[in-house]
């Protein structure tokens, strides 16, 4: 049996980098002095089979990417079954985040619910009282969008300091995926509006199949926007860890708000201010008060590489700087980037056009000669608003709101290409 | 007449009653016990309450046997499980201490909660009086009401909470929006850049491999096993193993077991059949315990069942608030499986 940690490849690969770096500062590096046995000696698979179709009937990533995947952080929460765990941001590239690696959060575990056994009701303010089957969902009109999800505790744990060293645990509660839906707003009218009158200060109460009932109010302005009543996710059925068969996504909005297991809608004059709302999912100020309803994801970024997790390992030369930037909201309009701690900037390119409410990917290429770098990136969306830095956010909330921390994160990268999570002045 | 059956015979063909205001003819009518089953949110004012009552020494019984083994007998919360009570006066310091006497700005958020979600892992279990009961202990426990208070639908709403005007609706776009927005900075911007923190001074990171090490991925085949070099191991039934491992579910929240198991608001049971007892490392035992371990008593099949029928007779002042299995058949499946799950 082969050794996945002993790969052909991968020694090879790291032999390389070492030759690079050894060899000199430049990209293309010393002449080689011995040929490639990779090149010059038959090597297994071009000689003999590979699996045949059919080996894994639905497919998982190659072992030797088997370090690309979820984690969670021990210490932050009393029982994996309420917790959350973080998306290996660090090293996934493009926008799309694959389903089998999106961060999970659950409040009484993940369910197992069967389409069959599904059911969907809506009830409260409207003209007739529904309850709707899977199947019944797929006969309404749907369409497909591209949303991010972040945890509004994404970044949390750094508002007194730099905490956790890596992007996956700093950025990793975010997820980007096309979703497949329906508008939430037919299914309202479906049950009829015109109990709800005028629809001034109606709210749309969302409630979970599952233990925790998780429920949330939204406004119904939001509610007859962009919300959508979410099956498929990248094209698939959702994970039974993201809401499997029926999720609520509720764009550039936190991702509590986004149920899953979606049960029951209520039109309502009120809200609920249920234990979402008001013990949790609120941000307390420096002098105790707390904000709440604070929905909206606000413009933010990170550089996904170099970063802790994913060093430079290839030597002195070319190095592409890539990273995230998503605005709750609408669109990414700009990235900066700067490696000298925030003195100097320049901007990046965006690897396509975003879309709103969804991952940007960007990239400065870029020359590296072994130089610390203090890495910063820093997004703007097309409301003009710009990404903070940690200064100016405490400067008005404190250090105690645990949720919505959008402040730029700063990498120190040193002279062999590690990268360390730090605050700078 | 023909109209008439017309129209029956389209509500015959979709199952779906015809309604005014429907453009897709999709679903079907809520019945008003279904709604009944699954409408139970309850709002600021006690708006959703069904009627009941329940007193604070009630609370305290229905208390430590559903919710201290997480949340503390007074409310205090274990390790990491929510604080319900304390903390006043902290909501401006460094760490706040967020509980229902100190933050939570509606009486309604908690019975509603406790109704609907808790008890954790058993949730949606707790009949109305107990849970006004609950919420009156709660409430006692934050010094918020006396020892001989009962909260009821009818006073409900007359309950004042401390933090009621301590929340302020989004101002963000007041606050933020306004001055962090316009052309940013390019050149030039600070005078000099320091370090002042490092991530890796903290060291609370858990341990992941960098990108240059590849984890070792379990092999798919399994090697076969040589004859004799396992211990011998009376032959587990996997029925009984899987119906155990679901009477587990009751004891998960506070108990571990298998791989890197560690102490939670109980003990890690890992090897529990033929271990001493009160010999978890680093977990703090009642007296009790600790005496069994002094004197050398161990678990085995009868006096681990005897304990899971009756904790507090088998051992009294035992710290497990769970008050026991009552079926035979759910000793047996569970000692089956923390026999199986142990590594």
């Amino acid at each position: 049996m082969e050794d996945a940690t002993r790969s052909p490849s991968r020694r090879a690969f790291l032999r390389g980098s070492a030759v690079a770096l050894a060899g000199s500062v430049t990209a293309r590096g010393a002449m080689a002095q011995t040929a490639d046995p990779l090149i010059t000696e038959l090597q297994p698979w071009a000689s003999l089979t590979g699996d045949g179709v059919d080996a894994t009937p639905y497919g998982l990533p190659i072992k030797y990417e088997a370090d690309v995947i979820r984690r969670n952080v021990p210490w932050l929460t009393a029982d994996t079954i309420s917790s959350i765990n973080f998306t290996p941001i660090h090293a996934l590239d493009g926008t799309i985040t694959p389903q089998g690696c999106a961060f999970e959060r659950h409040h009484s575990g993940a369910i197992e619910l069967r389409k069959d056994d599904y059911r969907l009701m809506i009830n409260g303010l409207v003209d007739q009282e529904l309850v709707f089957t899977y199947a019944d969902l797929e006969r309404f009109p749907r369409e497909n969008h591209v949303y991010f999800c972040e945890c509004a505790a994404n970044t949390g744990m750094e508002w007194a300091g730099a905490q956790l060293n890596g992007a996956q645990f700093t950025h990793g509660m975010i997820h980007n995926m096309e979703y497949t839906g329906v508008p939430l707003r037919l299914l309202l009218e479906e049950a009829g509006l015109t109990a709800a009158g005028d629809m001034a200060d109606k709210w749309v109460y969302v409630e979970g199949a599952d233990a925790s009932s998780n429920g949330r109010s939204i406004p119904i302005e939001k509610a007859l926007d962009d919300v959508l009543v979410a099956f498929k996710a990248n094209g698939e059925a959702l994970r039974k860890e993201h809401g499997y068969p029926v999720r609520l996504v509720v764009p550039g909005w936190e991702g509590n708000m986004w149920v899953k297991w979606l049960r029951r809608i209520e039109i309502m004059d009120g809200p609920v201010e249920s234990r979402e709302e008001t013990s949790k999912y609120t941000d307390v100020l420096a002098d105790g008060t707390a904000r709440k309803f604070t929905w909206v994801m606000d413009a933010k970024s990170v550089i996904t590489a170099p970063s802790p997790q994913s060093p430079i390992i290839h030597g002195h030369g070319p190095l592409v700087i890539t990273g995230l930037a998503w605005s709750g909201h609408g669109q990414i309009t700009r990235v900066d980037v700067s490696t000298d701690g925030g003195v100097t900037w320049q901007t990046a390119r965006l690897g396509k056009q975003g879309d709103t409410k969804a991952l940007t990917r960007f990239y400065l290429d870029t020359q590296w000669t072994g130089e610390e770098m203090l890495l910063q990136s820093r997004a703007m969306d097309e409301t003009g608003y710009v990404q903070p830095t940690k200064h100016a956010l405490r400067a008005i909330r404190g250090e105690n709101s645990v949720y919505h921390n959008n402040c730029i994160q700063t990498w120190h990268v040193n002279a062999k290409g590690e990268a360390e999570n730090v605050e700078v002045s | 007449m023909l109209k008439y059956l017309n129209i029956l015979a389209a509500l015959v063909l979709s199952a779906t009653p015809l309604m005014a205001q429907s453009k897709y003819g999709l679903g079907r009518p809520a019945l008003p016990q279904e709604v009944a089953a699954w409408d139970h949110d309850v709002r600021p004012g006690g708006i959703g309450l069904p009627p009941g009552s329940g007193d604070v020494l009630t609370g305290e019984t229905v208390f430590a046997d559903k919710c201290a083994a997480c949340h503390g007998d007074f409310a205090e919360g274990v390790g990491n499980w929510p604080k319900l009570a304390g903390g006043d006066g902290t909501l401006a310091n460094k760490d706040p201490v967020k509980t229902v006497g100190s933050y939570w700005p509606y009486l309604s958020t908690v019975w509603d909660y406790v109704n609907r979600s808790m008890p954790f892992g058993n949730a949606q279990t707790i009949t109305p009086d107990e849970v006004y009961a609950i919420v009156a202990y709660i409430l006692y426990s934050n010094y918020m009401v006396d020892e001989d208070f009962t909260l009821s639908n009818e006073n409900f709403a007359d309950v004042e909470m401390l933090n009621v005007s301590g929340f302020i609706m989004d101002d963000r776009d007041q606050a933020e929006y306004a001055i962090w927005r316009g052309e940013p900075c390019m050149s030039g911007c600070k005078d000099k850049v320091e370090i002042t923190m490092r991530a890796t001074v903290l060291d609370v990171t858990p341990d992941t491999p960098s990108d240059t090490t590849v984890i070792e991925v379990a092999a798919t085949d399994t090697p076969e096993e040589a004859p004799g070099t396992m211990p011998e191991v009376a032959a587990i039934d996997p029925e009984l193993v899987a119906a155990g491992a679901k009477v587990y579910k009751k004891c998960a929240a506070c108990h571990k077991i298998g791989a890197g198991a560690k102490n939670g608001s109980g003990p890690q049971l890992n090897g529990i059949i033929g271990r001493l007892m009160g010999s978890a490392d680093g977990f703090k035992y009642s007296k009790g315990f600790n005496a069994a371990a002094q004197e050398g008593r161990h678990w085995d099949d009868e006096t681990l069942g005897a304990f899971l029928t009756k904790p507090r007779d088998f051992m009294k002042g035992t710290k497990m608030s769970f008050g026991g299995l009552k079926k035979s058949e759910d000793i047996n499946a569970i000692l089956a499986y923390l026999q199986s799950a142990s590594e």
